[in-house]
């Protein structure tokens, strides 16, 4: 495990090279021309945040791991946005992160100007984040990139909202992490996971409810950091 | 950036589970988080912690000359700035109303109920006297912070102990922790603050230690000071929700209950802490 702060370079060196959360290509420098070559460019690496650094198996692929709780958005990501204004066409939403994002009235899957979903201050959408610049406000939309099918995205009714650390909603993101599947043998429930530290969920009645924060609460690493066979016991204490 | 207030469903939900007395993190409707206390290497130094809401307080003393008009007393000053640290809803610079409720019920539960014996902290009068300097960091936000930065700032003030002073005629010798044991400071009771959250909704029950969320949706909250021998040294009530007297004063007497309990944790973790330092001095 190699542990990166930000500033310092990452040895991160490949033909294809991809960059992953945390890594950022600042400039190019020259080779030294010792050895009567022409000098030649080559991209500097610098982490842009302090973590665990990882790379993919053959190297092309390098990213940065590591826990915090305020969220930075990133392109096509889906996130829990609050809705707190509206502003003619457009609505102004709350994703956690340092600016309010904007989601245009007519994001949404089969919205045409004469009829568009009417959400209200207050309403809760799962979105995905469809502009990401660090000089411009986050831009949101509710349907799929290709499709311009809705694809799970829109208003959410019913149910919580569970805030959780980022990790944790890697975590819940992950197929084999077994906190869901857990969860949903016991009971039925519907999730939307925002990389943004918010997991909105909807379940039977107010108990189930409790039992699914409780239980992200408990496996958070900012939290309790249980793992599996310690959540088995803490959902037994629970009675279920 | 003001608060977004908190989502219709986030509303409609904590009504309905405290309306069959559920709360989010499962506990009681009259059930305080377990305060957690850490100690660091200095004296007067602790950081607290209610579930994820964290304070850390930290107690400096120094030697000034009083003013005229209270030449025989001690100084103590607060100060508590709550940071973006806590919460992305403040900010720096612009002091938030909840900001100002925090500092002025410190000011209330730690100073003005005399709590510390001012008269002890004099050294020589009229020329020194010893100035405490109570600073409170406010590390994260996850509601009542209140009721975490009291406990913070007491529990500092009772762990933190000053340097021995000797007075010959003018002349003030200070020893060093090294030469002479450190003197704790004379203090009168330790008062705890208890926050309760009442809501618009007469059916739902009365919270202890709201959470950032009930906090939030509360319609009012009442903080009452009091310490461990049943006296109330402040009793504060905000916003406009009618309360019966017999409500108030079962409230009242939870918080009597919870006062001493708590006193006892606090007194086991500090004995625990001064247990394990070892004080050298010739």
């Amino acid at each position: 495990m190699s542990i990166i702060f930000p500033g310092e370079s990452a040895p991160a060196n490949h033909v294809n090279l991809k960059l992953g959360p945390g890594l950022l290509q600042v400039s190019s420098i020259f080779n030294d021309a010792s050895d009567g070559e022409t000098p030649r460019k080559r991209p500097v690496i610098i982490a842009t945040k302090a973590g665990e650094l990882k790379h993919s198996v053959k190297g092309s692929q390098w990213w940065i791991e590591s826990n915090s709780r305020r969220y930075v958005p990133v392109l096509h990501e889906s996130v829990v946005g609050l809705i707190t204004q509206r502003l003619g066409e457009a609505y102004r939403v709350d994703i956690g992160s340092a600016h309010h994002a904007s989601l245009d009235g007519l994001a949404f899957e089969g919205a045409t100007k004469r009829s568009k979903p009417n959400l209200k201050v207050g309403s809760l959408v799962y979105a995905r984040v469809s502009l990401a610049h660090k000089d411009m406000e986050p831009e949101l939309e509710c349907f799929g990139a290709q499709t311009h099918k809705a694809e799970g995205f829109g208003e959410l009714k019913g149910g919580f909202v569970v805030k959780c650390s980022l990790e944790m909603c890697r975590c819940l993101l992950n197929p084999k992490h077994f906190l869901l599947p857990m969860l949903g043998r016991r009971f039925p429930l519907d999730a939307a996971i925002g990389m943004n530290g918010r997991v909105w969920v909807s379940a039977k009645n107010v108990k189930e409810h409790i039992i699914v924060s409780r239980c992200i609460e408990a496996v958070d690493p900012d939290g309790g950091g249980m793992n599996e066979d310690e959540l088995k016991k803490f959902l037994h204490t629970l009675g279920v | 950036m003001r608060p977004p207030s908190p989502s219709i469903v986030e509303k409609e939900f904590l009504y309905n589970s405290l309306k069959e007395s559920l709360r989010i993190d499962g506990r009681e409707p009259l059930e305080m988080r377990e305060p957690t206390l850490s100690f660091g290497p200095e004296l007067g130094w602790v950081e607290c912690s209610l579930g994820k809401t964290k304070v850390i307080a930290q107690i400096e003393a120094k030697i000034v000359r009083p003013p005229p008009e209270r030449p025989l007393e001690g100084i103590i000053t607060i100060h508590s700035e709550i940071s973006p640290t806590a919460s992305s809803e403040y900010e720096f610079g612009r002091t938030s109303e909840e900001e100002v409720t925090i500092t002025r019920m410190l000011d209330k539960v730690l100073r003005r109920s005399d709590a510390i014996d001012k008269e002890s902290l004099c050294i020589l009068a009229n020329q020194r006297v010893w100035h405490l300097r109570l600073t409170l960091h406010f590390l994260a936000d996850a509601g009542n912070m209140l009721d975490c930065a009291c406990l913070a700032g007491i529990v500092a003030l009772k762990h933190f102990r000053r340097p021995e002073v000797e007075v010959i005629g003018d002349e003030i010798t200070i020893y060093p922790p090294s030469e002479r044991a450190p003197f704790p400071l004379a203090i009168h009771h330790s008062p705890y603050c208890f926050t309760f959250a009442f809501f618009s909704d007469a059916t739902i029950p009365p919270v202890l230690d709201p959470s950032q969320l009930e906090q939030r949706l509360s319609a009012g909250v009442t903080s009452i000071a009091l310490n461990a021998q049943k006296e109330i040294c402040v009793f504060q009530k905000f916003g406009g929700v009618p309360l019966l007297p017999k409500d108030l004063l079962a409230i009242i007497d939870i918080a009597v209950a919870k006062a001493q309990g708590l006193h006892q944790i606090v007194e086991n973790r500090l004995k625990e802490d001064w247990s394990s330092r070892t004080v050298e001095f010739r």
